[in-house]
């Protein structure tokens, strides 16, 4: 089937089977590659786009569901929260091997967009879904504090 | 596929993602060992800007760029551990360049230039040797480039050389004359290249022993956009996933690709020695047609036990005697006349590894030559066995190595496996379709879970004593297990008298002085395919022993710091980091309602790891681990954040597997698949963390393994203090702490 939508602001048009995963047609279709494949059943958070703002698995979003929305990956992210992560991230050093952290800067820049000023529980409730194996999360949740405190700088 | 929108000029690294530099391979190769490049190299045919720089090469390891940038060439994989910052940061010291001229790019499959010094003549990372075995090498590096900028500067000027100075990147003369490293670097690297040139002194260095960020952080953070095996791609690329049999040691009967053939995008189903591969023109329809292939194994070779049958006979086996490995004085004696005696049998799980980014490989093959593109990490097994499954000399096969995703051990494959599949299939698409195509290797999440290569399951059984005034009386040890290195190409290195030094590492070299002690190995014969894993057989040595340190400190009814200290009065080191520990984390103060705290202090990889840790208990018995002190000496800290960064990982890594990791088997299938069965620690179970730094002006050691081994029984340790009870089976959910 032939679908369109909006990728970071551009309109695109792929055809693909309808029960293609958003993250294939992200990354194969589309050579987009900042979205990455982790596990593939919505476990991991490292294929996290937005979806009309809203987080989503885009392992777990099937392309016939995709149809006229807006899609955001990391390449596209540029809001003022999204910035601030980006900061404390490098501010503080966050990613080892890195592979998760695209899941992990999108789901962290949804979380200060709702609530710019969270919580520790704020942050494990948001975050939660993401899995780093090098387990960066004590700097994750530092740097998310952190990008708080440039939000409002 | 559409490329509708490069990226890859946004990156500073994508001249990593491009392909081969089958240039400086050749003029590296004919240099032979030396530095004696002295060319300056083409323009490299790239995407990104920074490529289409003329790169100087003053050695093997130091380019410089037109623009000024330094490029410096990485041996080794980093696949999160930092050794391209670090290696870069060995070379910006001795140049004197500015931090934000520093670039990387990972270097050819050369094991004649670029050899793990502690290894041989093979390129390969791994052992946390990175920062170890090239500390000389790349500061030598760097100080040779260094003075042959400065002899170009003094001809260029016609001043001495001995009056020019180099500050943050810029090279200056009283005169007035200045320039930077970019105006004479093609000059500079022609130069004849000067032997035996000094390094620096410690009280001289810029960089080293200071935390600057790592060079990699900044594309991390914005997508890392086409840098990891995973994401790459080329023109007319396939993508294979592989029907690997369900049981090790499986193979195929027969199969119906009939209905698989059918899915769109798919070209071809090809069978392989290693099982059936589709073929398809994108990922998605090569895993959906996977799932329709109709395939019949012959298990009539392969393991077909249940992980409780082997777990059943190791615990037969540890009851047996075993092959001794370590006896010093006389442990039965002294435990016979012991005044307490403690018994324990232990069972630690197969694990699996499971980075974040799956297994991968891109396979490009024409008959005579191939490339393969991926996170090498043993470049020369890669390149080895590439050729020897496609038939053609390892000369030539390139290997291009990429950032990544994890390994901890994964990647570090003593037979290839993956580069074999991928050339298996790469050789049979050739020979059947006649075409030269680029073909990806992927494995899904479930293939790396169910795929093998675990920390292979172990049994320890221990008894120990105590005598009357509280020192360890006679400590018996015997370990079961398998052997991950016996029919591998390290055999003849690691293995001894049938002891595999990775099964008993931690206890037979412990630092610890044990008066009478006496360790056996029983060596068990499983299919299932074992391998290293993040600190390999520290993983369960480490565990066995602290926690039974804390059961002989409680039957000496002592304090557990306290008892180790007598026990270590032979290694400073080791005291030393168990002292800081303590002091840090406030040790012997009372500890706040509801809480209980445990120790550990292990030695791996040549360096010294303490922890404390403190844990809180629900009600319902389920555990927390609230925060941990760490205690780390790996001589000359050459970049501290990063040390602490190492250690929190290697907690989390660590903790994660002891509460609910484990690798079970029915009837010889793996049970597990993906991140549901095999839940990975998540940031709500991460403690606080914190990481003191032994001051040391020894020789640098690794830290990519050694943050894993104490954080295990610290936890049991706590567990033991809260409760009374110390957990002998992993991981702890078995035992309803999780």
């Amino acid at each position: 089937m032939t679908v369109d939508f909006t990728l970071n602001g551009q309109a695109v048009s792929v055809d693909v089977d309808d029960d293609t995963p958003l993250l294939w047609v992200i990354r194969d279709e589309l050579g987009m590659t900042g979205t990455k494949f982790g596990c593939g059943v919505a476990m991991c958070g490292a294929c996290t786009v937005y979806l009309d703002g809203q987080p989503m698995r885009s392992c777990q979003t099937y392309i016939e569901d995709v149809a006229g929305s807006e899609i955001t990956t990391i390449e596209g992210l540029d809001s003022k929260p999204a910035q601030a992560v980006q900061a404390a991230w490098q501010e503080l050093d966050v990613p080892q091997c890195g592979y998760c952290q695209s899941g992990q800067i999108m789901s962290a820049a949804a979380l200060l967009s709702e609530t710019p000023k969270p919580s520790d529980e704020d942050i494990d409730a948001a975050m939660s879904g993401n899995v780093c194996r090098c387990a960066t999360y004590h700097r994750i949740r530092k740097a998310i504090h952190r990008a708080a405190e440039i939000m409002e700088a | 596929m559409m490329h509708l929108l490069n990226q890859a000029s946004r990156l500073p690294f994508a001249d990593l993602a491009t392909p081969t530099r089958r240039g400086f391979l050749k003029l590296s190769v004919g240099a032979g060992a030396g530095l004696a490049l002295g060319v300056t190299l083409p323009p490299l045919q790239g995407t990104a800007a920074a490529s289409t720089q003329a790169a100087s090469a003053f050695n093997p390891f130091v380019e410089i760029m037109d623009d000024g940038s330094v490029r410096v060439v990485i041996k080794h994989l980093d696949k999160g551990q930092g050794p391209a910052t670090g290696l870069s940061t060995l070379v910006a010291d001795e140049l004197d360049a500015a931090w934000e001229q520093m670039t990387v790019r990972f270097a050819p499959a050369n094991a004649a230039l670029y050899n793990n010094i502690l290894w041989g003549e093979v390129q390969g990372t791994g052992g946390s040797s990175a920062i170890p075995n090239s500390f000389d090498q790349y500061r030598q590096a760097g100080a040779t480039a260094r003075k042959m900028l400065i002899v170009a500067a003094a001809e260029e000027w016609g001043v001495p050389a001995d009056e020019i100075t180099i500050e943050a990147g810029t090279i200056s003369h009283a005169s007035g004359q200045s320039a930077g490293f970019g105006e004479l670097a093609g000059k500079a690297a022609k130069l004849d290249v000067p032997e035996d040139v000094a390094v620096k002194s410690p009280e001289d260095w810029v960089y080293i022993g200071k935390s600057f960020p790592r060079l990699d952080t900044k594309m991390k953070s914005e997508g890392a956009v086409g840098v990891y095996g995973m994401d790459h791609q080329m023109d007319d690329m396939l993508v294979a996933v592989l029907a690997a049999p369900p049981k090790f040691g499986g193979a195929v009967q027969s199969f119906d690709a009939e209905a698989a053939k059918a899915v769109r995008g798919v070209v071809d189903v090809i069978q392989v020695p290693q099982g059936v591969a589709v073929l398809a023109t994108s990922t998605w329809p090569a895993i959906k047609a996977r799932d329709l292939l109709d395939i019949q194994w012959d298990f009539s070779a392969a393991e077909t036990r249940s992980s409780s049958d082997i777990m059943a006979n190791y615990l037969e086996l540890a009851d047996q005697p075993g092959a001794p490995v370590k006896a010093v004085g006389d442990a039965e004696a002294g435990i016979s006349g012991a005044a307490g005696v403690v018994e324990a049998t232990y069972q630690f799980p197969f694990l699996a590894h499971a980075p974040m980014e799956p297994i991968d490989v891109t396979v490009l093959f024409d008959g005579e030559t191939a490339t393969f593109w991926t996170g090498s990490q043993v470049q020369t097994l890669d390149q080895n066995i590439g050729a020897s499954v496609l038939g053609i000399e390892p000369a030539n096969v390139s290997i291009e190595t990429l950032w990544a995703g994890g390994s901890f051990g994964r990647r570090a494959i003593y037979n290839s496996h993956y580069v074999a599949e991928a050339a298996a299939i790469a050789k049979t698409w050739l020979e059947a379709s006649g075409k030269t195509q680029p073909i990806k290797l992927v494995y899904t999440r479930e293939d790396d879970i169910r795929g093998g290569y675990y920390r292979p399951a172990y049994v320890h059984k221990i008894k120990a004593g105590v005598t009357a005034d509280g020192k360890v009386a006679g400590w018996h040890h015997r370990i079961v297990g398998q052997s991950i290195l016996k029919g591998t190409m390290f055999e003849a290195m690691l293995v001894h008298d049938g002891i595999d030094k990775t099964s008993v590492e931690g206890i037979e070299d412990t630092p610890y002085t044990i008066d009478n002690f006496a360790v056996e190995l029983n060596t068990t014969d499983v299919q299932v395919p074992g391998l290293w894993w993040r600190s390999v057989g520290h993983t369960h040595t480490a565990y066995a022993m602290e926690t039974m340190v804390d059961q002989l400190a409680k039957a000496a009814d002592r304090d557990p710091v306290a008892f180790r200290r007598d026990m270590l009065a032979n290694d400073a080191r080791k005291l030393g980091v168990l002292e800081l520990v303590a002091e840090k984390s406030g040790w012997g103060e009372p500890v706040p309602a509801g809480r209980a705290r445990g120790v550990a202090v292990h030695k791996s990889f040549s360096t010294y790891v303490a922890q404390v840790v403190e844990i809180s208990q629900g009600d319902d018995g389920v555990i927390k681990v609230e925060k941990v002190w760490c205690a780390v000496d790996c001589g000359i800290a050459v970049n501290p954040d990063n040390i602490a960064s190492q250690m929190e990982g290697g907690i989390g890594y660590g903790l994660g597997a002891i509460l609910r990791n484990e690798i079970t088997l029915t009837e010889g299938e793996v049970d597990q698949g993906n991140f549901d069965s095999y839940e990975p620690i998540r940031i709500e179970d991460m403690p606080d963390i914190e990481v003191h730094i032994v001051p040391s002006t020894e020789p640098p050691t690794g830290v990519g393994e050694p943050g894993t081994p104490p954080i295990g029984p610290a936890v049991a340790n706590a567990i033991f203090a809260a409760t009374g009870s110390m957990p002998t089976k992993l991981p702890l959910s078995q035992e309803g702490l999780v």
